[in-house]
This record gives structure tokens, C-alpha cells and sequence, in this order.
């Protein structure tokens, strides 16, 4: 009686998310991901954490018990970039200089600064020391949104300027307190390389106003940083006599995260931003992983050659380039023949990258409504990637890559609560997700409506992120 | 037996690929063989025997030229190609910190065309918004490799400054008088002698920022070990400077700024590598050889700016005659594929014979780069960098038929053309299947 009446206590607390403290999902097909999948079988999640899960795992009597048959269990997805959570989340920074893109890119990082930027010493475009986690709300409507698709984790970012800030690592509950969504308040620094002006640039862009303005801009930050780094440990070893470093914000920014991620699209982005993240590695004063972003590109070989030789995680947007709209009067393409083929090959790139060897985790890059997620996964599918390579690139590669492997990404004993429930195969057309778990609470999505498309679809990678 | 002749023929095929013969052609090799009628041998990359009568070395693929026109690859010492994100970082006065060889774009189409016009090196220049630019540096036209490919290894990094009215206009408030909008803040200098002070000041905190590491390099060669200065990227590119490590190109076109130039750089203690344009040249080409600067210019290119006005076309071959080396730029992608017309133009205005005529785009903008030991003429033990004309190559008729840098062939205008239809075809099959997906109805959700 009297857990009867906690229980209704907690239903009233709680009317999106229901958090009986013991779940068990029974008689389901469970797919861990970190193991063999089981035809039938249980999952038991208990206080928000995942007590147990096999085949002969009996149900606790107190467990809220949800009958699995004909359903299937997976992870919970993440979203490996993202702006979920953080509200109005900024005009994009856009990923790399794609083909054209640079010019069509809305508002970007260059947008009205605040004051004209004379050189490096200014730290223009720079807030590497905000979290993500600092500016998250409750509340964001995003998040509904976002957990439909099956998405229970989300890695979002700071993503205005060049050192936007550190991105986190957040769980995507509907919660009072944004507190409750930080899994890891740091995993990694953005840095953007919005596109360049013109011939001049001497107006209120300041400086950098083109990309080898950015790149040397980026590289001067590190020099800094490294310099800083050893004249504050010689302070701190004695003051005495030694004028006291200056306080640098964006240093500290900088050197308190454990990755930096570097956008590029083209293989010869790709090549450039792996020599320059290298460089970058041997400056810093911290030790710092290198993730790279977009991979439009990546379909071609030479691109997952390079990456897999230079041995470099890639956040893959999963946000396929589409054709422009064409009118009758418009058959002949000016498009070139490389356009062409990018759009026709660019979702085979997850299964090029798979091949190769090459760690790689999806983006949903704006194609965040569930609808549009599920197709854009599907269409990798299609293309030759297989369900269990598209599954772990939603699961337990970018907890892999973000260092979060011990608490989500699978299915195991001891992990976060995170779980999608589907009648049917996840990322298929029809599936239906059936209930979303995140940390223990239950969600159900509402069913989305046919065809709806999500936010306004962008052409270029990061450009979609906060859509 | 067959079996084993064909591993043998396998085995041999590259090697043979590294030999090639040209036969037969008019070889102009701006080098002390001159001209001659006969063949060049290319091995390993190098040019390894040319002459009337050579020896075909075994193995080796032969090139029947039929009479055509050899000559040295064409080198352009002023080009804005091959960059990603903009070649002018026009925000400050001083771009000394940014490097075109960080923004190097190999899949830039511009490379392929002027390899297709018989350039085979072409020097890289950041722009000319700023008194003092970015960081240069020559690449080889190798059309199909990555950016570090390109790279011409071994050739001295320059930097890119301008006089005159492109850094000063840039210095103007953007927008001006009946702007719409907010005139943003405008940058420094704004006039030509404005343009002389950045030099200046920027050279004073050069040579401070060198005194400082100097002190730091003796103190660590005594075996100490102190905090190191900040590293300045901005500064570090004009220390180069003045430990002649990085030349300096100088954007210009009046005399009396030229003149400047020379006694701002007298006065620091570095030397002009090449002035750019220089198009009053020809009024102080005197002072401009006593200082040791190479000149490369424009063919006939003149009054498209107030400062250009006083341009003649015979200024190549007058800069020429008082004893400055002299070549010839495109600046420009379109212009880059026919740089040899250009070099033509001074057998007309100013009457230069054919080999000084074809020198101001091959040797002279090689001696310019301090790349002429390996490139610039054909000669025994250069790079293999060639280009071959179904014609006298100064004519306006003259198409290049085949290019080789370092050997290996980089255009076949027969293959070229040969390849279109394959490439039009490929490209249609792409437009109708993105019709046909197109049309498809879309799955809908069971209601």
C-alpha cells in the first residue's frame, strides 16, 4: 500500500517523466551493443542506473514491469555535437569551407562582434572558457524533440566564434534543474573556422577575417598558452622577485580541455586540419585529443586513409547534402561533376570510414526531429553501412570517443538507465520508438507527424547544429 | 618461360616509366646549350643528358616530338592560386602571421589550367590589402597530389608587402560618405607615407623581438635554462627577415616609393628580394639593381589605376638593359595559362631576342626565387620540369601539347580532350539519377 502510494505521489511530481524507481523490461529482444544481442530477455533498471540484464534475469517484485514482448531494447543514442539544451543556441559556426558554402552560411561567428579585433593579443571570437553545462536550461524544448528520435545523451557545445568553449556532456531529461543533465561538465574545446572576407577586410570584422587569418590566430593561442604554462609554473614555484603573470581567461579556457575538436569537410581539409591538429598537439601545454568534425568528404578513401593513419576519431554529420531545388527552367546544371558525385556518394562515407577501420561517431548536424534522423541513419544504411555499425556509431563510439564508455553507450550492468524501447528494427522507416528511458525516467514521444521535417536543413556540416 | 618474361616485364615497368627520352624537338633550354634540335633525357626526375645525339638508354619510354617546342617549365613569380578562405588577411596593417602554405588548396581547378599553359612552378603571394602581408612561398603545379606535395622543397619562404594605394585604401573607413549603414572603423595608414611608418615600426619591434630571443639563444648555448620570450608569430616572420631566412616581396608601382622601400629595408638591414608590378621600374632601375632586387613585372598592363598611369611596355626591357633581372607575372589565374605570349610581347616593345624574351618566364623568375639551381633552363641535373608547344612557343598560335614536373607527366592535352566525353557522360548519368530519385514518392507513415 504504502509503495502504491509513493507511486502515485511520484506520477503526480511528475507528469512527463515517470520515475518508478525499479523498471523491468521483460521478455524483450535486448541489443547491449557491448555484446551479443538476446533474442528474449530482461533489463532491469533500478535508481536511475541499470541493475541487470540477461536472459534469466528475474523480475524484482517491486519492479514497474513493462512487457517487452514483440519490442526490442536498445541504447540509449547520442548525439556526438550537438547545441541541445543550451537556449537560442547561436547562429551556427560553420564546419570548414565546404564548396560554396562559406558564402551562404547565415549569420557565422563574424557576425557583429563586439569590438574591431587588432590582432591575436585581442582574443578575437574567443570564449574557450564556457561550458556548456553553465548555460544549459531546463526546459528547452529542444530536448523533447531530440529524445523522440531514441536520443537519450547528447554531447553539446558552445559553438559561437572561433574558440567557441567546452562542449558537455548532458542527459536528456526534462528536469527542474539543468544540474541534473550533466553527465561530464567538460569533454572538449569547439573551435570553428568560420569562412574569410574579401579583398580589404579593413572594416569592423577585425581581425582574423580569412581562414589563414583563423589558422594562425588559433596556433598563436596555443604558443600562448604553452608560454603561459610555464612562466605561471615557475611563479608558482617562487613568486619572489618575478613579476606575477597576467591572468588569461582564454588560456585557462584552453588548457582545461581534454580534447579539441577541428572542423573539416574536404579530404584536403581533412589532410590540412590532421597536420595542423598535430602541430596543434605538440604546442599544447596539456595533454589534448584531437577530434575532427564534418567529414563531408569522407566517402572518398584517401580521406579515411588519412584519418585512420593518423589514428583521429571523426564526428561524422549525418546530414547528407541534397540537390538544390530545380525548376523546370533550370535542368541544365552549372553544378561541377565533383558536386555530383559528393551528393550522390556523400552517405557512403560511414561505411567507407567502417571499412578503413576509422573510429567515427554520428552528428545529427541540425536533422535533429526524429523523422529526419531516422531517415538520414537509414539512408547510411542503404548505402552499405550495417545496423550494428550504424548503432555503435550512435552508441558506444562516441562514448568512446568522449571517454565516457564506463557509464553509457551500452547496455551493461552498472551503466546509466539510458534505453530506447522500439516495436520494430531502430533507424527502420515504420519503427515505432516506444519509450525512451534516461537516467531511469520514462519518456514517451509523441508520435511524429507524417513527413514532418524537423528545423530548416542546412548544406554544411556544423552550419545545421543548432537548428 | 612466359610466365617468368612477364614477372621480369613487371618487374621492369616502373623503372622504365622513370626513364623517358624526348626526341626530335626544337629544344629551347635557356640554358648555355641554347637552342638545338635534338632530344633530352629524363631520369629519375632529372634531367640527366640532352644534346643533337643522345644515348636512348635502355628501357626507356621515348617521346617522339616531331619537331615541337621544348622548353624549360614556365615559372610565375607573382600568383594568388591554390589558397582556401581568401589570400589577403586585410584586417591589420601587419599580416606577418599568416601563411599561405597553411591554406595551401590542391584541389584548386586554377592549378591544373595553368599547368595546361606550361607553368609548372608558380610563387604563392598572400595579397596586397596590408603594408606588410602574409607569409609566400613558391609551389611546384603538381596537379593531383596533397597540399604538402606541392610544396617546391628547398625554396626560401617569402613574405609579401605593398606600397601605395592598395594598403592605404584598405586603411580607408569601409562604407565612407553615403554609406548605408554604420562606417565601421577605419584602419591605419591611410596614405602613402602612413604606409612607410608600418614598415618601419614593425621592423623596430622586429629587431627588439630579436634582440630578446638572441639573448635567449646565447643564454641556452651556455647550457642555462631560462623562460623562453612569447613566441610572436607575427614578429618571428620579419626576424626571418632579417636574418635574410625569408624574402621579401615587395607589391609597388611609383619610383619614389620604390626608392623608399630601398632605404626603409638599407635602414633595417634586409634586402628587397623582388619588386611586384614595379611598373615605373624603368625610372629607377638603376637603384633598383644596385640594391640586388629582382623586378617582375607586366607585359603591357597599364592604366588600370591612378598609379599605374605611367606604365610603357617597354619597361621589361628597360629594367633589363641596366642590369636588373626581370620577369614576367600573370597576378591572375586567366593570364597565368599564357604567360608565354607575355614573354613575347618584349621581342616587340623593346626588341628582346627570343631566349632573353622566353628567360623573363623561365630562368630569370627562377633566379628571382633562389630556385635556380634546380629549375628555370634546361640543363644537366635540374628538375625535369618541361613543357612541350605544338608551335614556337611565343606565338599566339602555340598550344601546349605535354607538361613534366619532375618527370612524370602532368597534362596530355590529347588525353585532356580524350577524356571529356567520358567526363560529360559521367556527369549526365549523375543529373538523371538525382531526377529519378527525385520523382520517386516518398515512404509515408502508415496513419
Amino acid at each position: 500500500m504504502k509503495k502504491l502510494l509513493v507511486l502515485s505521489f511520484l506520477w503526480c511530481a511528475c507528469a512527463l517523466a515517470e520515475a518508478p524507481s525499479t523498471v523491468a523490461i521483460h521478455n524483450a529482444k535486448i541489443v547491449p551493443v557491448s555484446g551479443p544481442v538476446i533474442a528474449k530477455g530482461t533489463v532491469i533498471l533500478k535508481n536511475g542506473l541499470i541493475e541487470a540484464v540477461g536472459e534469466n534475469v528475474a523480475v524484482p517484485p517491486d519492479a514497474w514491469v513493462v512487457d517487452g514482448e514483440g519490442m526490442t531494447v536498445y541504447p540509449g543514442l547520442i548525439d556526438g555535437l550537438s547545441t541541445v539544451g543550451i537556449p537560442g543556441a547561436a547562429p551556427a559556426a560553420a564546419g570548414g569551407r565546404g564548396r560554396g558554402a562559406a558564402q551562404t552560411a547565415a549569420p557565422t561567428a563574424q557576425a557583429a562582434p563586439a569590438e574591431r579585433s587588432w590582432g591575436p593579443e585581442d582574443r578575437p571570437q574567443t570564449t574557450s572558457w564556457l561550458l556548456a553545462a553553465d548555460e544549459l536550461q531546463a526546459g528547452d524544448k529542444r530536448v523533447e524533440t531530440v529524445r523522440g528520435g531514441g536520443i537519450t545523451t547528447a554531447v553539446t557545445f558552445p559553438t559561437r566564434g572561433i574558440f567557441a568553449g567546452q562542449g558537455s556532456v548532458i542527459d536528456l531529461v526534462s528536469g527542474e534543474k539543468s544540474a541534473e543533465m550533466v553527465l561530464v561538465p567538460s569533454v572538449g574545446q569547439y573551435i570553428s573556422m568560420g569562412a574569410g572576407r574579401g579583398f580589404g577586410g579593413g572594416g569592423g570584422g577585425g581581425f582574423p577575417s580569412s581562414l589563414m587569418g583563423i589558422i594562425s590566430y588559433v596556433r598563436q593561442l596555443y604558443l600562448d598558452a604553452n608560454h603561459y604554462k610555464l612562466v605561471k609554473d615557475a611563479y608558482a614555484k617562487d613568486p619572489r622577485g618575478m613579476q606575477r603573470p597576467e591572468y588569461d581567461r582564454a588560456l585557462e579556457g584552453l588548457m582545461a580541455s581534454p580534447r579539441f575538436l577541428l572542423p573539416a569537410n574536404q579530404v584536403i581539409e581533412i589532410d590540412r586540419m590532421l597536420r595542423f591538429g598535430a602541430e596543434l598537439k605538440t604546442i599544447s601545454p596539456v595533454e589534448q585529443h584531437l577530434i575532427l568534425y564534418g567529414a563531408r568528404e569522407a566517402y572518398r578513401p584517401e580521406a579515411a586513409e588519412l584519418l585512420k593513419k593518423a589514428n583521429v576519431p571523426v564526428l561524422l554529420s549525418i546530414h547528407w547534402p541534397t540537390p538544390p531545388a530545380r525548376t523546370a527552367d533550370s535542368e541544365d546544371s552549372n553544378e561541377t561533376l565533383r558536386t555530383l558525385i559528393e551528393r550522390d556518394k556523400a552517405a557512403n562515407a560511414p561505411a567507407v570510414l567502417q571499412k578503413a577501420g576509422v573510429k567515427f561517431a554520428f552528428y545529427s548536424d541540425g536533422a535533429e526531429s526524429p523523422r529526419d534522423f531516422q531517415r538520414a541513419v537509414k539512408k547510411a544504411i542503404d548505402a552499405g553501412l550495417s545496423r550494428e555499425d550504424a548503432l555503435r556509431a550512435l552508441t558506444l563510439s562516441p562514448a568512446e570517443i568522449y571517454g565516457i564508455a564506463d557509464r553509457v553507450g551500452s547496455i551493461e550492468k552498472g551503466k546509466i538507465a539510458n534505453i530506447v524501447v522500439t516495436k520494430g528494427e531502430i533507424f527502420d522507416d515504420r519503427t515505432q520508438i516506444v519509450m525512451v528511458f534516461v537516467d531511469g525516467k520514462k519518456y514517451i514521444p509523441e508520435a511524429p507527424p507524417a513527413g514532418g521535417r524537423g528545423g530548416p536543413a542546412t548544406d554544411e556540416p556544423g552550419a545545421g547544429v543548432n537548428q | 618461360m612466359k610466365k617468368f618474361l612477364l614477372g621480369t616485364l613487371l618487374a621492369l615497368a616502373p623503372l622504365c616509366a622513370d626513364t623517358i627520352v624526348i626526341q626530335n624537338a626544337t629544344v629551347m633550354t635557356e640554358g648555355p646549350k641554347g637552342i638545338f634540335k635534338g632530344s633530352v633525357v629524363v631520369k629519375d626526375g632529372k634531367i640527366v643528358d640532352l644534346g643533337e645525339k643522345v644515348m636512348v638508354p635502355a628501357g626507356a619510354t621515348v617521346i617522339e616530338a616531331g619537331g615541337q617546342y621544348l622548353i624549360p617549365g614556365i615559372i610565375d613569380c607573382h600568383s594568388h592560386i591554390a589558397g582556401s578562405g581568401g589570400i589577403n588577411e586585410g584586417s591589420v596593417s601587419v599580416s606577418s602571421m599568416v601563411d599561405i602554405k597553411d591554406i595551401i588548396n590542391p584541389d584548386d581547378i586554377a592549378i591544373y589550367r595553368a599547368l595546361a599553359g606550361g607553368v609548372t612552378t608558380a610563387n604563392i603571394l598572400h595579397g596586397s590589402a596590408n603594408s606588410i602581408g602574409g607569409q609566400t612561398l613558391p609551389l611546384k603545379m603538381r596537379w593531383g597530389k596533397s597540399a604538402q606535395e606541392l610544396i617546391f622543397v628547398g625554396a626560401t619562404p617569402g613574405i609579401k608587402f605593398a606600397l601605395g594605394e592598395n594598403p592605404k585604401r584598405a586603411g580607408n573607413p569601409q562604407g565612407g560618405r553615403g554609406a548605408v549603414g554604420a562606417i565601421q572603423v577605419g584602419r591605419y595608414p591611410a596614405t602613402r607615407m602612413g604606409v612607410e611608418d608600418v614598415i618601419r615600426e614593425a621592423f623596430n619591434d622586429a629587431k627588439a623581438y630579436k634582440v630578446e630571443w638572441d639573448a635567449y639563444d646565447a643564454k641556452v648555448a651556455k647550457g642555462e635554462h631560462p623562460i623562453p620570450p612569447r613566441k610572436d608569430l607575427k614578429l618571428q616572420a620579419l626576424k626571418e627577415v632579417l636574418e635574410n631566412k625569408r624574402y621579401v616581396h615587395v607589391h609597388c608601382y611609383r619610383a619614389d616609393e620604390i626608392l623608399m622601400m630601398i632605404r626603409a629595408a638599407d635602414d633595417n638591414g634586409f634586402k628587397v628580394r623582388t619588386f611586384q608590378h614595379v611598373l615605373e621600374g624603368y625610372k629607377v632601375a638603376k637603384e633598383i639593381a644596385e640594391h640586388g632586387a629582382g623586378a617582375s613585372t607586366f607585359s603591357d598592363w597599364w592604366a588600370y589605376k591612378v598609379e599605374a598611369i605611367d606604365a610603357i611596355p617597354f619597361n621589361a626591357a628597360l629594367m633589363t638593359k641596366k642590369g636588373v633581372v626581370v620577369s614576367l607575372n600573370s597576378d591572375d589565374a586567366e593570364l597565368m595559362r599564357h604567360l608565354n605570349t607575355e614573354a613575347g610581347k618584349a621581342m616587340k616593345y623593346g626588341g628582346m631576342n627570343e631566349t632573353e624574351a622566353l628567360a623573363m618566364v623561365t630562368i630569370n623568375p627562377a633566379k628571382q626565387l633562389g630556385i635556380d639551381k634546380t629549375v628555370g633552363s634546361i640543363e644537366v641535373g635540374k628538375d625535369a620540369d618541361l613543357a612541350l608547344y605544338d608551335g614556337f612557343p611565343m606565338s599566339d598560335f602555340a598550344k601546349v601539347q605535354k607538361v613534366w614536373i619532375d618527370g612524370t607527366q602532368y597534362f596530355d592535352r590529347d588525353k585532356e580532350v580524350a577524356a571529356q566525353a567520358a567526363k560529360d557522360a559521367e556527369k549526365q548519368q549523375l543529373l538523371d539519377k538525382e531526377k529519378t530519385t527525385q520523382r520517386q514518392p516518398s515512404t509515408r507513415r502508415p496513419q
